[in-house]
């Protein structure tokens, strides 16, 4: 494959569109890899691989990006020829094909991000394609039958009767007036046919360009008849166009076509038919005997449907025709799921949000008002007004959610090769992949749960010889799993490992100085551990995990979403990592509380009950819930609120991640709707506050984190307990 | 700081650096400061505060500012004298900091604003090294008014972000760990 020229157009847009699209075709491939393994892939899905690449290439091409479309033919060749059953699926060939296209992949990605890529692993890779393709003799026999014989009818020198001398394929470009809006350059499509073959002759028409007051300096004025000389086959030259194909009428003429066909051409030209004439003999298409004999015959009367009439010339080859309505199905089925769905800037939606938010406090504000008013008409119609809002505010916080199959999609492969490289066998499950969350939270997730997953493999599940001699199945299950509960989603990391040695954990905690040797801890404590930063237990450090930078990081970053960390252990049994998040960052349903005069916000979702603080409890932390110890604690001290509290005071039941306690305030003040703001740098040391919102009242009041206050509380409780 | 910059030069680019400098001058604990207009977005009337727990005295509280939570300074406890008390001319100045290299606003609490006032830039001293009652880096001169000084601060050094941040950092933590034991 030629190189192609540099292209130093500014194809930002249509890159991007690139990127996006080559990333859902491989990562469609890579589902059919995996999804195959064990067995040989239907035939649709054979076609479903080859058009993948084949569109990778293509859509390469036409953006100058030679590095892909070099690679990406090789693999194309090679599943082509397993599409046409001409080689056999092996696993050795997946694992072949998993490889290139994860090549392909990091290729993308170089002329995406300018990351490097490893040139000799390409190498390698297409040696082995080579292997499999054996070029010399694949080449001729997936060369397409027709174009064959053309080529021997070139060499008798013998046109047939009706079709043109030139053994030349004909390409007729007119494009619209906004292509180069598209980010789309004709210059590059002309380049990359020169990749095809020769380009012989390029007319340039002109004709359409207006006055030079009138003229558009950024549209296209342009058109194209060019002739060229090719042994490629027709879909691969349309190919060339596939990302054109919405914005130019494009005729493309096999050599030797039917004079009808060029006759076709001009008749159906907007320009001058006369003119065409000119052009296409100036390009050396026909000849001006032809030209003549074709404008003599125009009213020849003959109506065969076109496309009948094209194959039975030869002049397009018959998986032409296929291919080319796959195609149209195709893009049927696109444009129904497109009409499904919008895409949307993210900015976009961010900005609604932000305005929902304004909206909320605003609402609250007039709510207010109204109820000061002692108005009742104006009282009902704020509050319809209000629970208009809030249907608006779901319905905006809605459209950011995303299902969280989205980052569980990738693990399916990590699983698999991670498992292969230790020798391990493990079989993933994913349940809940439906479950949604906001956007935001999708993006930011994937990493710690990445490195949960790999944690999982490389310490969780022990080697095939440990299981059986431990009288467990010889693969390992690892099971991610996802659901919504109270306002908030679960993700769980699941595996039927070793589980956590406490022991283990305790004593390599004491070594690094974690904790005092003589502390006592609970077994849920000792597992908290190892969210230290510092602290690894695996005695080898793998290339995976296990260099002791794990864990914390992901216990921080889930800790930024406001989510928590849980971990639960069998000896033997396995490991259960949990994360717990909210589903949104923008706004939450609150529950207002008030300390003397400060207002503090708990979010409703994590509120159980509330109860009054039993009167003459003196001392003690904890009260006797209907029989359950409920350890509680007091926010006007903790906070360190001026003034005293009054008589009576109550008890906010709150539970998070499976725990309850009880928060003393002085009143209740009830629910309402809070847009949560950040409170920015100054006071990320506090604990136990995690954002602020504006209340009706224009006051600002601070939202508790109810997860710290656990954590403190716990904390407290167990430096109570005596050693 | 890229606005003071440009307002220096430009000062000091003019003939004869004729051009005076705009400063707000406040009172606190009965001495004049002025700041440089350029960092000051506005000034509101003292309204409704909310104290965030466990914060050292020199951040005050938070305020809204329409719809914009911003979190207020009190000027005399960061010059280490103790919290301003609130009375009927209490201001919050808006003034912009850069961190980050992002703008932040902040409010400052002082007792009173008075005017804006125009100083040549000949009549601005350098610090004196010792005898002013503050830190000498949070001075970026002394303004000659009549036969008075007014004490030209540094806003980015008096409303550092970072050095905000950490003394916050530092009280929570230490606050946090009060709690622990008289709970």
């Amino acid at each position: 494959m030629r190189r192609q020229q540099g292209v130093n157009m500014n194809f930002s847009d249509s890159l991007n569109t690139y990127f996006e699209e080559s990333h859902d075709l491989l990562t469609q491939m890579e589902d059919i890899l995996l999804g195959a393994e064990g067995r040989v892939p239907d035939s649709e899905e054979m076609n479903a691989l080859f058009r993948c690449a084949h569109t990778i290439k293509g859509s390469g091409g036409m953006l100058g990006l030679s590095g892909v479309v070099s690679f990406t033919h090789e693999v194309e060749s090679l599943l082509d020829r397993l599409r046409n059953a001409e080689l056999m699926f092996t696993p050795a060939l997946a694992q072949l094909l998993l490889e290139c296209r994860d090549q392909i992949e990091s290729l993308v990605r170089a002329e995406a991000e300018g990351t490097a890529v490893d040139e000799a692993l390409g190498e390698t890779l297409i040696q082995k394609l080579h292997a499999h393709n054996h070029p010399d003799q694949a080449q001729q026999t997936t060369q397409p039958a027709a174009a064959v014989e053309t080529t021997a009818a070139l060499a008798n020198g013998e046109p047939r009767e009706g079709q043109v001398e030139s053994d030349c394929w004909h390409v007729s470009l007119r494009f619209d007036h906004d292509l180069l809006m598209y980010g789309l350059d004709p210059l590059s499509l002309i380049d990359f046919l020169n990749t095809l073959g020769d380009v012989v002759h390029v007319e340039t028409l002109y004709d359409d360009l207006p006055d030079f007051f009138a003229m558009n300096p950024e549209d296209c004025y342009f058109g194209f008849e060019i002739a060229l000389r090719s042994s490629a086959s027709k879909s691969d030259i349309e190919a060339t166009f596939e990302f054109v194909a919405d914005q130019a009428r494009i005729t493309i003429l096999p050599p030797h076509s039917l004079i009808q066909d060029y006759f076709d051409l001009m008749e159906n030209a907007q320009e001058a038919r006369a003119r065409i004439g000119e052009l296409l003999v100036a390009c050396g298409s026909i000849t001006e005997n032809e030209l003549s004999r074709a404008l003599d015959t125009q009213h020849s009367g003959i109506a065969e449907p076109i496309g009948e009439l094209l194959i039975a010339q030869k002049s397009v080859q018959k998986s032409d025709v296929d291919l080319a309505l796959a195609r149209q199905k195709e893009g049927d089925e696109r444009r129904a799921r497109e009409a499904k769905s919008v895409k949307v800037p993210a900015d976009r939606l961010d900005a609604l949000i932000d305005q929902v938010g304004e909206l909320v406090i605003a609402g609250a504000a007039t709510e207010l008002l109204a109820q000061k008013t002692l108005n009742t008409d104006l009282q009902e119609s704020t509050s319809h007004l209000l629970s208009l809002v809030e249907e608006i505010r779901d319905t905006a916080l809605r459209l950011r959610m995303t299902p969280i199959g989205d980052v569980f999609a990738r693990f399916p492969r990590v699983v698999r090769d991670v498992s292969k490289e230790l020798g391990k066998d493990i079989r993933l499950e994913i349940s809940g992949a439906e479950a949604e969350l906001d956007k935001s939270m999708i993006e930011k997730i994937g990493d710690p749960l990445m490195h949960l997953v790999r944690n999982s493999i490389d310490h969780g599940i022990e080697s095939p010889e440990q299981r059986k001699a431990a009288g467990k199945p010889e693969q390992g299950v690892l099971k991610l799993n996802a659901y919504h509960v109270s306002g908030s989603i679960v993700i769980e990391v699941q595996d039927d490992g070793a589980g956590l040695n406490s022991e283990k954990i305790f004593q390599k905690a004491v070594s690094k100085g974690l904790v005092a040797d003589d502390a006592h801890l609970s077994k849920h404590d000792i597992y908290r551990l190892i969210l230290e930063p510092g602290f690894s237990t695996a005695s080898a450090v793998t290339n995976l995990s296990g260099r002791g930078v794990g864990m914390d990081v992901v216990k921080s970053n889930v800790e930024a979403l406001r989510g928590t960390l849980d971990i639960d252990s069998v000896p033997g049994q396995g490991t259960m990592m949990r994360i717990y998040l909210p589903l949104t960052l923008a706004i939450i349903d609150g529950f207002k509380v008030g300390i003397g005069y400060s207002t503090f916000i708990l979010p409703l979702e994590c509120v159980i009950e509330c109860i009054e603080l039993p009167e003459g409890v003196k001392g003690a932390d904890y009260l006797n819930l209907r029989g359950e110890v409920l350890p509680y604690l007091r926010l006007r001290q903790l906070f360190n609120v001026a003034g005293r509290s009054p008589v009576r005071q109550n008890i906010v039941v709150v539970g998070f991640a499976g725990r309850k306690i009880g928060i003393v305030v002085d009143h209740l003040q009830g629910e309402c709707q809070t847009v949560i703001k950040s409170l920015g740098p100054l006071f990320s040391g506090v604990s136990g506050i995690s954002g602020s919102t504006i209340l009706g009242s224009g006051e600002v009041a601070l939202i508790l984190d109810v997860a710290q206050l656990i954590q403190r509380a716990m904390h407290a409780e167990n430096q109570h307990v005596p050693a | 700081m890229s606005a003071s910059n440009t307002a220096v030069q430009n000062v000091s680019g003019e003939s004869g650096g004729q051009a005076p400098r705009q400063v707000l001058v406040f009172t606190l604990d009965g001495e004049n400061y002025a700041i440089d207009i350029l960092h000051i977005r506005e000034i509101i009337e003292y309204g409704v505060m909310t104290e965030v727990p466990m914060m050292p005295d020199t951040v005050r509280g938070v305020i809204n500012l329409r719809g914009a939570v911003v979190p207020v300074i009190d000027l005399s406890a960061r010059f280490g004298g103790k919290r301003t008390q609130t009375g009927r001319r209490t201001c919050i100045i808006i003034v912009e900091v850069e961190y980050q290299n992002r703008l932040q606003i902040l409010g400052v609490m002082v007792d009173a604003v008075n005017e804006v006032m125009d100083i040549d830039e000949a009549d601005i001293e350098p610090a004196p090294s010792f005898g002013a009652q503050i830190r000498t880096d949070f001075i970026q001169g002394m303004g000659k008014v009549k036969d008075a000084f007014v004490i030209i601060l540094d806003v980015a050094k008096v409303f550092s972000f970072n050095e905000l941040a950490q003394i916050s950092r530092l009280t929570a933590g230490a606050n946090e760990a009060l709690a622990h034991d008289a709970s």
